[in-house]
C-alpha cells in the first residue's frame, strides 16, 4: 500500500507532543476578524476546489481525455455520412458537441457533492458563520475551472483536425463564455441532487437519465427538420438546442439574439428554482 | 438569571422515522467548564450536540446557546461555537497547513494573517513536520489534534468535543486531554460527549448521563457517585457452586442488590452508608463474617469508592444489574 511508507515517515512526527504552555499561549488574546463577505468565502472555497485538482489531478481524466473521445468519435463516425466529409459536418458539430460535453461534465458536480457531504469537514463549514451559499458556489466555481479546461482541449483537437470558426477568436470566446454561464446555472442540478439522493451511485444513475436524453434529442448532431413532428416540439424546445444554436451562431461570427435570450432566460430559471431548492436541503440537511 | 449560561435547552426532541433519537432532553450548562455528556452508543449524544451546533432542526423544545436560539438565530451561535466531530472535521485531501488556511480564510483572515496563524497552530500542535502531508496520512492522533487545532483558530467561546478519544491509543489520548484543559484554562466553555467514564471522571465538572435520549442523571461527579451508595465491595470466591449461597447472605447482610459477575466466582454489592448508622466498611466486615459462618470460602476480597463506571452501569443498565 502507499500510504504505509508515508504512515512510517510520519512517526516520528508523532513524537512531538504539544505541550501545554504552548497551547495557552495559542489561545490568548486573539481579536476575531469580520466575517468575509459572500465572494471572498465563495473565492476561498473555489480555491479549496482547485487544491483538490492539485492534490488528485486524475480527476481531470473526465474533463481531457472524455471530450477528446467524443469529438474523434462522432466527427468520423458521422462526418460522411451526415454531412458528405468529416471537414464539412465539424464547421456543424464542434460547438453543438462542446455544448454537450461540457453539459455533461457537469453532472460531476453532483457526486463530488455528494461525496464530500458525507464527511465530518461538511459539517465544519455548516457550523462557520459565513454566507450560505458559499461552499456550493465555491464548488461551482472550481467546476467553472474544469469546464473551461474542457473546452479549450476540444477546441484545440477540433482546429487539428480542420474547424476553422468564422467568428474566429472573439466569436469563440464569446460562445464559451455563454456555454461557461450556461453550466454553471445548470450545476444547480446537480448539487440539488447530491443533497438530495443518498450515495454516489444513484447520482450519477439519475444524472445519466437527464442528461443523455436532453443533450441528445437536440440539434447538437443534426438538423431537427428531418425528426418527426413530435420529436421536433420537444428538441426545438429544449434549452440544450437554444444553447447550442446561441454557441454555434456566436462563433460563426452572428449575433444570434433570440437563442442568446432563451438560453441565458432558462440559465436564469434553472439557477433560480434548483438553487433554491438546494440551499433549502443544505440547511434542513 | 444572574449567572449566563452556556448552553440551555429545555425538552429538546428530535425525531427520525420511527426512532425517538433525542427525547426530551434538558441541559443547564454553565460557561467556563467542562460539561460531560455521558452515554452508550445511540443514546442520543451526538444529535444533541448537531442540535445545539446549529446542523439539526429540533423537531420539539428549543436551544438556546449564550442566550440566542439556535434555530432563529443560528448565525449568532455560529460565531462563537466550535464543532469538533466524531469523525475528522478536516479535509482529509487536503494538507493539515492547506486545512487550517482554508479555514481560517473562512474565519476572516487576511491571507497574510492566516497563513501565520496556522503556521503558529501547527507549531503549537507538534505538526510542524506533518504540514505539508494531506491529512488522510495522518495517524488518529494527528488527526484529532488538527481538527481540535482547527477549532480554535479563533478561539471560539464553546467548543464542542463529540467524542474526542474514541480510537486513540492512551498517549494519543492524554495529549487530547491536555488540549482539553488548556482550551478550558483560557475560558472556553467546553461541551464533551464521550462514552469513556474515565474521560468524564478526568474531565468533566458537571457530567449528565443520557440513554434512550433523556438525561436519566444530571449533577457534579460527587453527586453521581454518591447517588449510587458509598462503596462497592468486590469478591471472588473459591468455588463458584457457592455463589448463589453467598448471593443470598450478602444480600440479606447488606440489604442490597447483589450484582452477579461474568467471572462465575466473582460478585459485586453496593454498599449504602448514608440511611445506616454504620459505616460501609464496618458493613463489609460484618458482611464477611456472616460469610464465613455460612461456611463460603472468600479467596479475595476489595471495598472501593464506587466509579463512575458503576454509577454509569447502575443508571443506563438497571435490568442488567438487576439480572
Amino acid at each position: 500500500m502507499s500510504t504505509a511508507t508515508t504512515k512510517t515517515e510520519l512517526e516520528g512526527v508523532e513524537l512531538a507532543a504539544p505541550d501545554a504552555e504552548r497551547l495557552s499561549a495559542l489561545l490568548v488574546g486573539l481579536e476575531r476578524p469580520p466575517r468575509p463577505s459572500a465572494l471572498s468565502a465563495s473565492l476561498t472555497f473555489g480555491w479549496r476546489a482547485m487544491l483538490k485538482i492539485k492534490h488528485v489531478p486524475e480527476q481531470l481524466f473526465d474533463v481531457t481525455a472524455f471530450p477528446i473521445m467524443l469529438v474523434l468519435m462522432y466527427t468520423y463516425l458521422f462526418g460522411g455520412a451526415l454531412a458528405g466529409s468529416t471537414q464539412e459536418y465539424i464547421q456543424f458539430l464542434l460547438p453543438g458537441i462542446l455544448v454537450m460535453s461540457v453539459v455533461m461534465i457537469t453532472m460531476y458536480t453532483g457526486v463530488s457533492v455528494n461525496t464530500d457531504i458525507t464527511k465530518g469537514v461538511f459539517d465544519r463549514f455548516r457550523t462557520l458563520p459565513i454566507w450560505r451559499p458559499a461552499p456550493m458556489v465555491g464548488y461551482l466555481l472550481g467546476d467553472v475551472l474544469r469546464y473551461v479546461l474542457a473546452s479549450a482541449v476540444m477546441l484545440t483537437v477540433g482546429m487539428i483536425i480542420g474547424f476553422r470558426p468564422d467568428g474566429g477568436v472573439l466569436g469563440v470566446l464569446a460562445g464559451v463564455a455563454l456555454l461557461l454561464v450556461f453550466a454553471f446555472a445548470f450545476s444547480w442540478i446537480w448539487t440539488m441532487f447530491g443533497l438530495l439522493l443518498r450515495t454516489e451511485k444513484s447520482v450519477m444513475g439519475v444524472s445519466m437519465m437527464v442528461i443523455f436524453p436532453l443533450t441528445f434529442l437536440s440539434n447538437v448532431f443534426v438538423d431537427p427538420k428531418t425528426m418527426p413532428g413530435w420529436l421536433q416540439a420537444f428538441v426545438n424546445n429544449s434549452p440544450i438546442t437554444h444553447l447550442a444554436t446561441a454557441v454555434r451562431e456566436l462563433m460563426a461570427g452572428n449575433w444570434p439574439a433570440s437563442a442568446l435570450a432563451w438560453s441565458l432566460g432558462w440559465a436564469g430559471l434553472i439557477m433560480v428554482v434548483f438553487g433554491a431548492v438546494t440551499m433549502r436541503l443544505y440547511n434542513r440537511k | 438569571m444572574s449567572t449566563e449560561l452556556a448552553i440551555e435547552t429545555t425538552g429538546l426532541v428530535k425525531v427520525f422515522g420511527e426512532n425517538r433519537a433525542v427525547d426530551g432532553v434538558d441541559l443547564a450548562v454553565p460557561t467556563g467548564t467542562v460539561y460531560g455528556v455521558l452515554g452508550p452508543n445511540g443514546a442520543g449524544k451526538t444529535t444533541t450536540v448537531r442540535m445545539l451546533a446549529t446542523l439539526l432542526r429540533p423537531d420539539a423544545g428549543s436551544a438556546r446557546v449564550f442566550g440566542k436560539d439556535v434555530v432563529k438565530e443560528a448565525d449568532a451561535v455560529r460565531s462563537r461555537v466550535s464543532l469538533t466531530g466524531q469523525y475528522a472535521s478536516v479535509d482529509e485531501d487536503l494538507t493539515g497547513s492547506e486545512n487550517l488556511i482554508l479555514l481560517a480564510r473562512l474565519l476572516g483572515h487576511s491571507k497574510p494573517a492566516a497563513r501565520d496563524r496556522a503556521a503558529q497552530l501547527l507549531e503549537g500542535f507538534g505538526l510542524t513536520e506533518a504540514a505539508g502531508k494531506q491529512v488522510k496520512n495522518y495517524s488518529g492522533g494527528m488527526r484529532r489534534r488538527i481538527d481540535i487545532a482547527a477549532s480554535i483558530l479563533n478561539t471560539p467561546d464553546l467548543l464542542f468535543l463529540d467524542e474526542p478519544t474514541t480510537g486513540l491509543d492512551p498517549r494519543s489520548r492524554n495529549q487530547v486531554w491536555d488540549i482539553v484543559r488548556a482550551v478550558v484554562g483560557h475560558g472556553t466553555t467546553v461541551l464533551l460527549t464521550t462514552q469513556y467514564l474515565d474521560e468524564a471522571d478526568q474531565l468533566a465538572s458537571r457530567i449528565a448521563v443520557i440513554d434512550h435520549g433523556r438525561v436519566i442523571a444530571e449533577g457534579t461527579k460527587g453527586e453521581l457517585k454518591a447517588s449510587v451508595g458509598s462503596g462497592t465491595v468486590h469478591l471472588r470466591l473459591r468455588d463458584a457452586a457457592q455463589r448463589p449461597e453467598a448471593e443470598r447472605v450478602l444480600s440479606l447482610a447488606l440489604d442490597a442488590t447483589v450484582q452477579l459477575d461474568a467471572d462465575p466466582v466473582a460478585l459485586t454489592a453496593r454498599i449504602d452508608a448514608h440511611g445506616s448508622d454504620r459505616g460501609a466498611a464496618e458493613q463489609a466486615a460484618r458482611a464477611l463474617a456472616e460469610l464465613a459462618r455460612s461456611g463460603i470460602t472468600v479467596d479475595n476480597f476489595s471495598l472501593g469508592q464506587p466509579s463512575l463506571d458503576e454509577v454509569f452501569l447502575a443508571l443506563t443498565d438497571k435490568k442488567g444489574v438487576a439480572a
